[in-house]
Formats: structure tokens, C-alpha cells, sequence
């Protein structure tokens, strides 16, 4: 048996992966990938916590976030697209026309 | 043996996480992902949800990196961003931050008492109990997602729909 705060701990390390691609990467679809990670990590410890307390409920709102995650990569994406249509780049640096 | 195999995939998931962000090629970050979600797809296994483990290979595995590889080799974005980065002191601060970040996760998550989970049922987390669950209590959330999905992908249609020139 694996203690929960041991998957608790992946979880953390995951997120953290997670926030410091959004933080450090300028490329938006990497962006993109690392707010994934992030909602795993979470999902994680949604499911370490429904074993450990042995309530399925968790297991049940992870299903809504991966179905939540499934849409919002699907619009994200193809916002990219758009941007990409007209700006023809993918650097969210670059993508500053309304900047002061 | 159950504590190998999760210290094994933690480890994988890990390096997956870590190479996806540090790989100067789009295509290499979306690979990594890959590796990620499968391994997080094998703790789903070991934390008794084969159900998620399922939905876990087909969505994110099959769906979403396929997607995100899609893109990448759409609008060629695979190379690497340039160096000139306008907001250079930001990559510092973040690292600071996120270290940060993750000793205060770690130190929360060493102060709640852990015990070791109990031995569960044979039939916990077997997709028929699942699937209970999701079509009485929360039935309303199921529909709410339907809903949802629907949105996206009539949202998706609109934004990449090529507007024709007036007159023409």
C-alpha cells in the first residue's frame, strides 16, 4: 500500500512542472500543454483522495474535468488557429496589439 | 511490489513532465505529454479506477495530444521561440516562484496525518458503481457537460470559419 500523501506529493511536483511552463515558455501551444499538466496533477489528487476515503465521488468529478479539458483544448486551439491566421505566429509575445 | 511500480511511474510521469518543458521542439513537448499521461493513466490503475484509466488513454492519450500534434504541424510551430525574449527577468522570478510553489504543496501535504488507505471492496471503482453514481446523483452535472460539449464544438466551428468577401 502507498500512502495518499505520497501521490499527493506527485501530484504537487506535477502542478508545479505545470505552472512554471505557463510562467516560462512563449510558445502558446506549450503553454497549452502545460495547463493540461496542471489538471492532471489535479486530477490525481482527486483520485488519491476517493481511495483514500473511499468515496467515488472524486473519481466522478475527475470525469468532468477531463470532459471540461476535452472542450477547452478544443476552443483553445483553434483560437490559436485564428491568431495564427492573422498574425502568423504562435510567440505570445508577439501577440501585443493591445498594448498601451 | 506495489510501491515499485508507483515509485517507477512517478518517476516516468516526472521526466515527462520535465523534458516536455524543457524540449526546444513542439513535437518533442508533445511526445513527453504523451509519456506523462500514460503513466498518470498507470497511478489511476494502482489508486483502483480502471475506468479512469480508460477514459484517461482515450481522451488525453488518444484525443487531446493527437489534437495538440495536429496543430503543432499545422501552423509549423514546431522550432523553438527566439531568444530576444521581451520579459527576460520573468524566467528567474518564475523559477523562484514556482519553487516556492511547490515547497508550500509539500509542506501542506506533510502535515495532514496520512494513514494508509484501508483495504477496499472488490467491486470499488468498477465502472458499473461509477457509472451509478453518475446517472443519479449527478445527473444533472452529466447533462450540464453535454451541454457543454456542444458549445465547444459549435465555438470551434465558428471561430475557424472563413468568412467570404463581401460582393464576391
Amino acid at each position: 500500500m502507498v500512502p495518499t500523501s505520497y501521490y499527493v506529493l506527485v501530484s504537487a511536483a506535477l502542478f508545479t512542472i505545470g505552472v512554471l511552463g505557463v510562467l516560462m515558455r512563449r510558445n502558446a501551444i506549450i503553454m497549452f500543454m502545460s495547463v493540461e499538466l496542471m489538471l492532471n496533477a489535479a486530477n490525481l489528487a482527486f483520485v488519491a483522495f476517493a481511495r483514500e476515503q473511499l468515496a467515488l465521488d472524486g473519481q466522478v468529478m475527475v470525469f468532468f474535468v477531463i470532459t471540461v479539458a476535452a472542450a477547452e483544448v478544443a476552443v483553445g486551439l483553434a483560437l490559436l488557429v485564428a491568431i495564427f491566421r492573422s498574425k502568423r505566429t504562435t510567440d505570445v509575445d508577439e501577440v501585443n496589439t493591445l498594448k498601451g | 511490489m506495489e510501491f515499485a511500480i508507483f515509485a517507477i511511474t512517478s518517476i516516468i510521469a516526472l521526466m515527462g513532465g520535465i523534458m516536455m518543458l524543457v524540449s526546444r521542439n513542439a513535437v518533442h513537448s508533445a511526445l513527453y505529454l504523451l509519456l506523462n499521461f500514460g503513466a498518470i493513466a498507470i497511478l489511476y490503475l494502482l489508486l483502483l479506477s480502471p475506468f479512469l484509466f480508460a477514459v484517461q488513454l482515450a481522451v488525453y492519450a488518444g484525443a487531446i495530444v493527437v489534437l495538440f500534434l495536429f496543430v503543432v504541424m499545422l501552423l509549423g510551430a514546431e522550432r523553438a521561440e527566439d531568444d530576444n525574449d521581451a520579459l527576460a527577468w520573468q524566467k528567474p522570478l518564475a523559477l523562484i516562484l514556482g519553487l516556492v510553489l511547490l515547497g508550500q504543496a509539500i509542506f501542506v501535504a506533510i502535515q495532514r496525518t496520512t494513514t494508509l488507505p484501508v483495504p477496499a471492496e472488490a467491486n470499488f471503482g468498477s465502472p458499473t458503481e461509477l457509472a451509478t453514481l453518475l446517472f443519479t446523483d449527478y445527473l444533472l452535472p452529466v447533462e450540464v457537460t453535454s451541454v457543454i460539449l456542444l458549445v465547444a464544438m459549435v465555438g470551434v466551428v465558428v471561430l475557424n470559419k472563413v468568412r467570404k468577401e463581401r460582393g464576391a
